[in-house]
């Protein structure tokens, strides 16, 4: 049996659907998480052992679940948000939970690579601890968080194919079912090079904006 | 006015602590161009820090325009920071925004006006030279364009005070003198108080009207510049003033000194002052039944006065030369007779080296 073309564009939608979503709710939390990983560091702006010694470790855990594995663990949690833990809706929940702390380590490096002559010139001048975040740190570090939530964007879309696993559809689960399980080569490769192209276009969109602000 | 009063600042990095700044007393006062100096690690960039509080002193008080910074609540400080500008070695400007927005940061974050900013901006950017690259970024400039960047942003609040932080030691000679030439400017016209420490005394020379010398947390010589380069009290000091004006009798004039039949001796004349120097050779030898060559000099300029030494023969017959000598000791300047015994081909090399007079 051969998948139609419905079929495909349908999993095409729910793929960039899943995708999208959890990476404007994993930025969110990703690119929080990661200020505060900079800023509540030892000898930096608000510095704070307590916060720093409680987000280190929460990020590491999420960090160090296998996504499939996240997916089923947390599905009372899932049902709790969305109040059904099957679809893709409910994917979106594990997605998030797993892309956020992910990002918050991209954001972090990204924040770290700024000379730190850019936060002395800043306190130099009085700004507050919020200005020199927002005013100095983030615009310096642009370029790269465009690169960092490139990288973040390429790993949804891996995660999102075992998002077939609670029913969350999109191109991963078309490939598994139709391509696997009922051994239609053809689905496989279409769908694979439909992921491939997916990614080819993120990776390639990142690299336009990074060098357009870096103005190379 | 700075006043430094027992500054201390210890680093406490566990089982290792460094002693950064050692009861550090001086002051700068209104109007100074106030240079420190000292070798790498000597806490210059610790004593600077301490002015506007990147560092906070472990004990001891800075004073800066009659406040105690450490004192102030949050927001006091931050108001007080505005009236201290900061340039730094490696000009730490945003490489994402361009010069103009660089330059209008501080103005920005004390939320004044869009059309104040840009009158400020532009104005500050000419006094600089750099009206023509507003709208460039700052990886499009040279380091001397750069630097010029940040006096302006510095200087955008309009502050009492500059601290500069080894501004030129990025800097290539020529570039150097320009920023100097710059940082006197603001001195001038906009009667602004500046702190400069660098490990060139070269920069000292250059611009500062009062030194203090650093080594190892504490300051061990400072006053006038003028005072410190005639009267250099430790060997550190010594070692730094040879770095610009050369002090050591060159190994050349050793070769002339000899005790043939007729008279001939070398003296080293140190001199300060308009007075001296060549006024003094030409008065003596006209005065005098001598023969006067210069076989060595070394002359620069401290804040417009001549400073340096000259290395000179004296020929004549022995009376006529202890007249000339007592005549120029009256100078008030420093003699210093050459007597290291040498070898003795004296005739050929005189004239060789004769007159290399160069500052
Ligand atoms: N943040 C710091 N933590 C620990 N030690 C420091 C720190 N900053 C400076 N030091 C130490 O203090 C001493 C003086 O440093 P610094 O003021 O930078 O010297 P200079 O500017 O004259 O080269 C050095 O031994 C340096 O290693
Ligand atoms: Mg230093």
């Amino acid at each position: 049996m051969e998948v139609s073309k419905e079929l495909i564009l349908n999993a095409l939608w729910e793929t960039l659907y899943m995708v999208s979503i959890s990476l404007f709710f994993g930025s969110i939390i990703g690119i929080f998480l990661g200020i505060l990983l900079v800023v509540t560091r030892k000898g930096h702006i608000y510095e704070n052992r307590f916060i720093f010694s409680i987000v280190n470790p929460i990020v590491n855990i999420f960090r160090s679940i296998p996504f499939i594995i996240l997916l089923v663990a947390i599905i009372p949690f899932t049902r709790l948000m969305v109040g059904t833990s099957i679809g893709t809706t409910a994917a979106i929940v594990p997605l998030v939970l797993h892309i956020g702390p992910y990002i918050s380590r991209l954001v972090e490096n990204s924040l770290l690579e700024v000379d730190e002559g850019i936060i002395e010139a800043a306190k130099a001048m009085g700004a507050t601890p919020i200005q020199i975040i927002f005013r100095f740190l983030m615009p310096e570090a642009f370029a790269s968080l465009i690169l960092s939530i490139t990288t973040a964007t390429i790993g949804l879309v891996g995660a999102t194919a075992m998002a077939g696993a609670i029913g969350g559809g999109g191109l991963g689960d078309v490939a598994i079912t139709y391509g696997y399980q009922r051994f239609s080569t053809i689905t496989i490769f279409v769908t694979v090079l439909i992921l491939v192209i997916v990614v080819q276009g993120v990776q390639s969109l990142g690299n336009i904006f990074e060098r357009k602000i870096r103005r190379v | 006015m700075i006043e430094f009063r027992r500054v201390s600042k210890v680093f406490d990095g566990g089982e290792k602590k460094v002693e950064a700044l050692k009861e550090i007393n001086i002051t700068v006062e209104k109007g100074d161009i106030f240079g420190v100096i000292g070798f790498s690690g000597a806490g210059k960039s610790t004593l600077i820090r301490t002015v506007n509080l990147l560092e906070y002193p472990t004990s001891g008080e800075v004073i800066v325009e009659g406040k105690d910074l450490a004192k102030m609540s949050e927001k006091d400080l931050r108001e007080a920071k505005k009236n201290i500008g900061m340039i730094f070695q490696h000009f730490n400007l945003l490489n994402s925004k361009t010069v103009f927005d660089n330059v209008a940061m501080p103005l920005l974050l004390g939320k004044k006006k869009k059309k104040e900013i840009e009158e400020r901006v532009n104005e500050i950017l000419r006094f600089v030279g750099l009206e023509d690259k507003a709208m460039n970024y700052p990886n499009q400039l040279s380091g001397g364009q750069k630097q010029r960047v940040g006096i302006a942003r510095a200087l955008a609040t309009n502050p009492s005070i500059l601290l500069c932080d080894e501004a030129t030691s990025a800097l290539d000679p020529q570039t150097t003198k320009a920023i100097l030439n710059l940082l006197k400017r603001i001195n001038e016209e906009y009667k602004i108080t500046i702190l400069i420490i660098t490990h060139e005394m070269e920069v000292i020379k250059e611009i500062c009207n009062r030194v203090a010398v650093m080594e190892d947390g504490s300051v061990i010589e400072s006053g006038n510049v003028i005072d410190i380069f005639a009267r250099p009290r430790t060997e550190t000091t010594r070692n730094f003033i040879r770095s610009v004006v050369r002090d050591e009798v060159p190994s050349s004039v050793y070769g002339l000194l000899n005790e043939d039949a007729y008279f001939s001796r070398i003296f080293k004349i140190d001199f300060l002052g308009l007075s001296s120097g060549q006024p003094i050779v030409s008065k003596t030898a006209k005065r005098f039944n001598v023969e006067i060559n210069v076989l060595f000099g070394n002359i620069t300029e401290l804040q417009g006065i001549p400073f340096g030494n000259l290395i000179v023969e004296i020929i004549g017959n022995e009376d006529e030369i202890d007249r000339a000598l007592q005549f120029i000791k009256n100078q008030n300047v420093k003699v210093k007779e050459v007597t290291k015994d040498g070898s003795k081909q004296r005739a050929h090399f005189k004239r060789l080296v004769g007159n290399a007079v160069h500052g």
